[in-house]
């Protein structure tokens, strides 16, 4: 019998699996396909402040091997989901969750973290300084080290859960942010955000998506996770969620072999509803195909 | 509740230049109204393609699909015997318990396949029911004689008026004097709008949008309404008239 267990700052997932923010809601629309209580746990939508409907559509352009979107964070605001998000949650998950949050300001932040702290169904609050779709948004915090920190430093300040911070790709050097988070008191990373990507109708002559640019996610990005992943595991000594282009339990086994404690598994979840699930299932045989008898040894293995 | 199931194909042929009909067999209970929609998985393209659902029984589902990008061609390739992965039962679908006794059905283009298991079950309710089909030429036509053939009353229109009225569906409506006290509307985004402006008649029409999940994860086909955010797969595709927000 093999151990798929992990532990991320203390707490111990039956298994290293997480479907990411923004692609499994607040886990409603997926605990009809499956019972979700087999996973990992999950990361729940990105929650602001203020409730937000996000960017005109259309928001969604099919690519190869994967998919851009340009949601724009909508979600119901902070205030909503404590008071029906997570109550409603709780009748059908009953394991702690990854509170996803997002700002437009260090205040907001602060602020919507403080919040969520005090909710004993969140496990892990993981901040968000990476999402590409908001104008003045996240991305001017996650694409420096000093503004990255400093969203750091002040969540610190007003939380006592382990705070992980989602780190965007769309950078020079993700290492140097990374490092800069860690610095400033990060229990854990999480990498890879979307990559910004772009597709334009050749008959409209037109950008597909109505805000031009959006988030690039799926199998097509995989590779570039797996190597900042990499390069971020060994550079920290805090743990590190890997996200990005994972379909497969071959994928999970190879982001933790790159550095990875957990993975997040994002688009796949949207092209196929029991995707979390088949991967969950698929673990432990890929593990004895491997050679692999506890999850956690091979976490980072690859030099 | 929506399911995900494999389906076989028993029938895919053009109905005209563009526009194909595909039957597929394997389990349709998880259908509940005309209305809804599917989602494929087609080999090689990463997101599945929605396509609405033009009629059903216990063991079938025939969709209608135009050919306008790289996955509706690769499903125009598909033979009779080749299996498709659906995720079925998408979408509210129309409300057929909001009919009244003279119900107008409207359609545009690849609007008009979902109209035909609506016209169906309204006429199975001894509802009466006028369709008007409109089409930009008379090539583009297809159903016609399909909607005849259930009792409806068919009016066609063609936009460069090779066949029927010429003109847009509205046109017709001002032109034929159809009696009607709850209308049903699909079809594209000028057309739904024109009839809302023309009609005083309460009525459901359906929406399109490019969708990401299709089973309402990932807020990609957000729509404002009167009643607060809606998603088109989801509480959609069929939004009540007095719900709508241009």
């Amino acid at each position: 019998m093999v151990d798929t267990s992990v532990v991320l700052s203390g707490w111990r997932l039956d298994n290293p699996v997480i479907p990411a923010s923004g692609t499994f809601g607040f886990g409603n629309e997926f605990k009809d396909f499956y019972d979700i209580n087999i996973l990992g746990t999950f990361s729940f939508k990105g929650t602001t402040k203020e409730p937000r409907f996000g960017n005109p559509t259309p928001r969604i352009a099919e690519c190869t091997a994967g998919m851009i979107n340009a949601v724009g964070l909508q979600n119901p605001g902070i205030d909503e989901v404590i008071a029906k998000e997570l109550p409603r949650m709780k009748t059908y998950f009953n394991k702690p969750v990854i509170a996803n949050i997002s700002g437009f300001s260090i205040e907001e932040y602060a602020y919507c973290c403080e919040r969520i702290d005090k909710e004993e169904q969140v496990g892990i609050i993981e901040v968000n300084v990476s999402c590409p779709n908001v104008r003045h948004g996240g991305m001017s915090f996650g694409t420096s080290p000093e503004a990255a920190a400093e969203v750091t430093r002040a969540v610190k300040a007003v939380t006592t859960k382990p705070v992980y911070i989602k780190l965007s790709p769309n950078v020079t050097d993700i290492v140097a942010i990374a490092k800069a988070c860690e610095a400033a008191g990060a229990d854990g990373l999480c990498l890879i955000n979307t990559l910004l990507g772009m597709r334009i109708d050749t008959m409209r002559r037109q950008p597909v998506i109505a805000n031009t640019m959006g988030g690039f996610s799926g199998a097509a990005i995989f590779p570039l996770a797996v190597r900042m992943v990499y390069q971020v595991a060994k550079a920290c000594s805090i743990p590190v969620i890997g996200c990005g282009g994972v379909h497969t339990a071959s994928d999970v086994i190879e982001m933790m072999m790159a550095g990875a404690t957990a993975v997040e598994v994002g688009a796949a979840n949207l092209v196929d509803p029991y995707a979390s699930k088949k991967i969950v299932e698929a673990l432990p045989g890929e593990m004895e195909r491997l050679g692999i008898e506890r999850l956690q040894d091979i976490i980072g293995i690859v030099k | 509740m929506y399911k995900n199931a494999i389906y076989t194909i028993r029938e895919n042929r053009p109905l005209t230049d563009v526009v194909w009909r595909m039957v597929l067999e394997g389990d349709t209970q998880w259908i509940t109204r005309p209305g809804q929609f599917v989602n494929i998985a087609l080999e090689g393209k990463y997101l599945r393609r929605p396509i609405s659902v033009s009629d059903y029984d216990d063991h079938t589902i025939t969709l209608i699909y135009k050919i306008v990008g790289a996955g509706t061609r690769q499903m125009a390739t598909m033979q009779q015997g080749e299996q498709l992965d659906l995720l079925t039962g998408l979408g509210n679908g129309f409300d057929v318990s909001n009919a009244a006794a003279r119900n107008l059905l409207v359609g545009g283009g690849v609007g008009v396949p979902p109209l035909y298991n609506l016209a169906k079950k309204l006429l199975a309710e001894g509802r009466e029911v006028a369709v008007v089909l409109g089409f930009n030429t008379a090539a583009e036509i297809f159903y016609e004689e399909e909607f005849r053939a259930l009792g409806c009353e068919v009016v066609v229109t063609t936009v460069d008026g090779s066949h029927g009225v010429k003109g847009f569906v509205t046109t017709a409506l001002a032109e034929c004097n159809i009696a009607f006290d709850y209308f049903y509307a699909c079809g594209p985004l000028p057309m739904l709008k024109a009839l809302y402006d023309h009609t005083e008649q309460d009525g459901e029409l359906s929406f399109e949008e490019r969708m990401g999940c299709g089973f309402g994860a990932c807020m990609g086909c957000s729509c404002k309404t009167k009643y607060g955010n809606k998603r088109i797969c989801k509480e959609g595709p069929v939004l009540k008239k007095g719900e709508i927000i241009w």
